[in-house]
């Protein structure tokens, strides 16, 4: 592969005035700078270590769905990114830069898929996510995931959501659930509950029923729970993705001090796989803590405990056969696999696993901030993931047509594969079947 | 300002209110909140379907509201709460309403003997101080502070309109810091933390001029030095001096007008705080990777936790608390680099008797509320409690708390602990 030749290249203004901006020189000592001060002994071991095997190939969703196109494998992507960057010291072109861009922030998930296969245990990934740190160095980061990042940086969530927005939109909740169960609250602000219900950005802007299932769970379960009224409710994290690690301790410091200034014991956060990330491996340690300063419950942990406790009790579960997605983030990631499939098992007459599974999920392509990097590269996460359109095809042709995934970027992601690919699937949240299919004993009738 | 010399600090417990009064007939009564001085406990309460009224030692008062949120009492003892009238929302401070009505309001601030509340009114944003509105309103605004005389406040504001996913336009800098309504000419990408001098004459903030720089701007002019990462300034007493906890190489350090004073030798370094004759500054810090403490004067304490909050300063300024979080989720409070005896489901924010030789706080275990003086539990267990206060010899304590639907304030003796 010659490194200045690149033939899919896509046109987006982020990434095109950001490297018309670019000198040699700029680039070269912005890479020296890079590598100086940031990256370290792990990006040079990796890259000293790879030998170029490419067993991580078969375990990338791009490279099966491009029909073993090499360039589109884990190893192809770091050979063609940073490891001309570091054999050549940072000499590159401004074109070179939009290649590296391009790759790693709409090519890759940084799903870490590839490392469970890698024999030496190199984190492609995190190759991949220096890349994206050193073109967010140099101002070179898609149009929209940059948007939302300044987003962050001004509001502290990633929608724009104002800051009166943010509780209007409780307290609208809070009136509509209030026909179905009377006494329900969203508490606002109170010091010392037990819980701390976080979300993100993207549900009080255009998916407010979640908050208000969540309320109606919560409130069922009879849990001591609160919602801060004020910046730092958003858990999500784009900056994280962009690279600008300096907005992401920002605002995981925002995030925690909100919670800490509640007094609350435990933040319990909702269906989100990136933000789960950002909270227990990447912001919280960028602010110096080693784990999270506050206990963060995901919504899979959580649904598992009032289930099991008997907190919540289902009085139907949801008729015919589903599947369940494992999102990278939460089972890769962090282990809850069997959380999750104690959940759906609760919740579903029947769950017919998809192939492969658990930590051996394929991505949905639209983690990693690749959804977040606009309409330009839609058709990039649609034909990039022809391998988990297999996957569902695989277990719709056994009866399933509905796919529960407990992530809010993963039913993005599946949606576009869904309507792309024609499987003719429902996706659903484990709050929307929970809420839908859970005794309501505190609901007028 | 408080004045708790007429406070009652006749020994023995008062039983102030029996919650079942705010409870009785009403849909639910949400959370009681209580006066400093102990007298009055108040709390929002569901009247009717779509109605809500305050309840004040057991008083409905006449006004009901379409909806009342953020209750809170001032240092003062006023009650201030946000209502909606007729698709309005009010400020109800001892349930008066300010006589404007707005979109929306939030983030009510006490300083000074003051109230201000940020404001959306026609979707523009500001600010509202003891009922006047800013005569500037913003596209945006944000990051509200109230100074300490009562009166001045900043915030973040947008001050030119921004379409959608204009990131070049955002990266010109489109954020400014107005001071009671009135926009610095400078623009920054971002503005965070603005915060007021003693004398209220001066702010400081923080601000990021591109992407990857950051600095602290008093009154509009920036620092001669940009930096990685900066957090939030603060003003040494007295003078205009601006100290903030600066990013260089990966390592934080305190800056003071931009020349470094404390080496950049810390992993973590927030919430400056300088003690009121500006000899003492002490800060949260880290001393490595999940390594937390306090800071005086560039020193830690020896002892470091996974996790520090709530720093609060002696009233010389010369010792501090800060609660702890240890290893298993549990928390303690160390006082002076000492961290009191005892696991705690949680500690909350402390408070020092006048003289600076007691600390009290109330503490959590098992779902029972203990107030603690200097480590050890102060008269008896509640089902919830509230923050101490110490008489101004610091001879005794005020207790307060609720048990079953009992509210009561107790005055104890504080000299044996």
């Amino acid at each position: 592969m010659k490194e200045s030749k690149f033939d899919r290249k896509i046109d987006d203004i982020g990434l095109k005035e950001g490297i018309a901006k670019l000198t040699p020189e700029k680039i070269q000592q912005t890479f020296q700078k890079f590598m100086d001060s940031e990256a370290g002994a792990k990006l040079r071991v990796y890259h000293e270590t790879c030998v170029r095997c490419g067993m991580c190939s078969e375990a990338c969703h791009f490279f099966v769905s491009h029909d073993g196109d090499p360039s589109y494998s884990p190893v192809g992507k770091v050979t063609q990114t940073m490891n001309v960057l570091i054999n050549k010291k940072g000499r590159v072109d401004a074109e070179f830069v939009y290649k590296c861009a391009q790759i790693a922030y709409t090519e890759c998930n940084l799903c870490r898929r590839c490392m469970h296969y890698c024999p030496l245990g190199i984190d492609t990934g995190y190759i991949m996510s220096m890349v994206r740190r050193f073109c967010h160095l140099l101002g070179v980061t898609p149009q929209y995931i940059q948007d939302t990042a300044h987003s962050h940086s001004a509001t502290f969530n990633q929608m724009w959501v104002k800051d009166d927005e943010w509780p209007d939109a409780l307290l609208w909740q809070e009136e509509e659930a209030r026909d179905e169960f009377p006494n329900l609250r969203i508490p606002l602000d109170v010091v010392g509950a037990d819980i701390m219900y976080s979300v993100i950005g993207p549900e009080p802007k255009f998916r407010t029923q979640l908050i208000y299932q969540a309320a109606a769970i919560l409130h069922e379960a009879g849990v001591n729970w609160t919602m801060p009224s004020l910046p730092g409710w958003d858990n999500s994290d784009m900056a994280m993705y962009t690279g600008d690690f300096e907005m992401m301790g920002r605002l995981k410091r925002a995030h925690f001090e909100c919670a800490q200034n509640l007094k609350v014991k435990k933040v319990v956060m909702g269906e989100c796989g990136h933000a789960f990330r950002s909270v227990y491996d990447m912001g919280n340690r960028w602010c110096g803590w080693d784990n999270y300063p506050v206990e963060v419950v995901h919504s899979i942990e959580f649904f598992a405990y009032l289930l099991r406790t008997g907190m919540i009790k289902m009085k139907t579960k949801f008729p015919g056969p589903v599947t369940i997605h494992d999102p990278c983030n939460i089972i890769r990631g962090r282990g809850l696999m069997d959380e999750l499939r104690f959940v759906a098992h609760e919740i579903a007459e029947e769950v017919i696993e998809m192939t492969p599974n658990r930590e051996y999920n394929y991505c949905c392509c639209a983690g990693g901030g690749v959804i977040n990097c606009g309409p330009p590269f839609k058709n990039v996460r649609v034909k990039g993931n022809k391998a988990k359109a297999i996957q569902l095809r695989g277990v719709k042709e056994k009866g399933v047509s509905t796919v529960i995934s407990p992530c809010h970027n993963c039913h993005g992601g599946l949606e576009d594969i869904i309507h792309g690919y024609e499987l003719g699937m429902d996706l659903k949240f484990l709050g929307d079947i929970i809420y839908e299919h859970m005794e309501k004993t505190k609901a007028v009738e | 300002m408080q004045d708790r010399s007429n406070w009652d600090w006749d020994p023995g417990k008062r039983v102030v209110l029996d919650t079942a009064k705010c409870s009785e007939g009403v849909q639910w009564m949400e959370e009681l909140h209580v006066s400093p001085d102990g007298e009055t406990a108040a709390a929002i309460c569901c009247t009717d379907e779509a109605e809500f009224g305050i309840c004040v030692n057991g008083d409905f008062g006449e006004d009901r509201y379409e909806k009342a949120i953020c209750p809170t009492f001032t240092p003062e003892g006023k009650y201030v709460a946000l209502v909606s009238q007729d698709m309005e929302w009010y400020v109800s401070v001892d349930r008066e309403l300010w006589p404007e009505g707005y979109g929306f309001l939030w983030n009510i601030m006490v300083n000074g003997g003051g109230v201000a509340v940020a404001v959306q009114q026609d979707m523009q944003y500001g600010m509202c101080v003891n009922g006047e509105t800013w005569e500037n309103l913003y596209d945006n605004a944000n990051n509200f502070t109230f100074g300490p005389d009562g009166k001045s406040v900043a915030a973040a504001v947008q001050v030119e309109p921004m379409g959608q996913a204009e990131i070049f336009k955002f990266q010109s800098g489109i954020f400014s810091v107005a001071v009671n309504g009135e926009p610095w000419k400078e623009q920054f990408v971002n503005v965070y933390t603005p915060v007021f001098s003693d004398d209220c004459a001066s702010v400081a903030c923080q601000v990021r001029r591109s992407l990857y720089d950051y600095t602290i701007a008093v009154d509009g002019k920036v620092w001669n030095k940009n930096y990685n990462c900066v957090w939030e300034p603060v003003f040494k007493p007295g003078t205009k001096d601006v100290f903030a906890p600066v990013r260089i190489a990966g390592k934080w350090g305190m800056a003071a007008n931009g020349e470094l004073q404390w080496e950049n030798k810390w992993t973590q370094l927030w919430q400056p705080q300088f003690s009121k004759d500006g000899k003492n500054l002490w800060a949260i810090g880290a001393t490595g990777f999940g390594k937390f403490t306090v800071v005086k004067n560039n020193a830690p304490w020896s002892v470091t936790f996974p996790v520090v909050t709530d720093l609060v300063l002696s009233h010389d300024g010369e010792k501090a608390a800060a609660i702890a979080k240890k290893s298993g989720d549990k928390y303690t409070l160390v006082v002076n680099g000492s961290a009191w005896a005892g696991d705690y489901d949680m500690i909350f924010p402390p408070v020092f008797s006048p003289d600076g030789t007691k600390v009290g706080c109330v503490a959590e275990k098992n779902g029972k509320y203990n107030i603690l003086v200097n480590g050890k539990p102060c008269g008896e267990s509640f089902d919830r409690a509230f923050t101490p206060a110490f008489s101004p010899d610091s001879a005794k304590v005020l207790v307060k708390g609720v048990s079953g639907t009992e509210y009561s304030r107790s005055v104890l003796d504080a000299t044996g602990f």
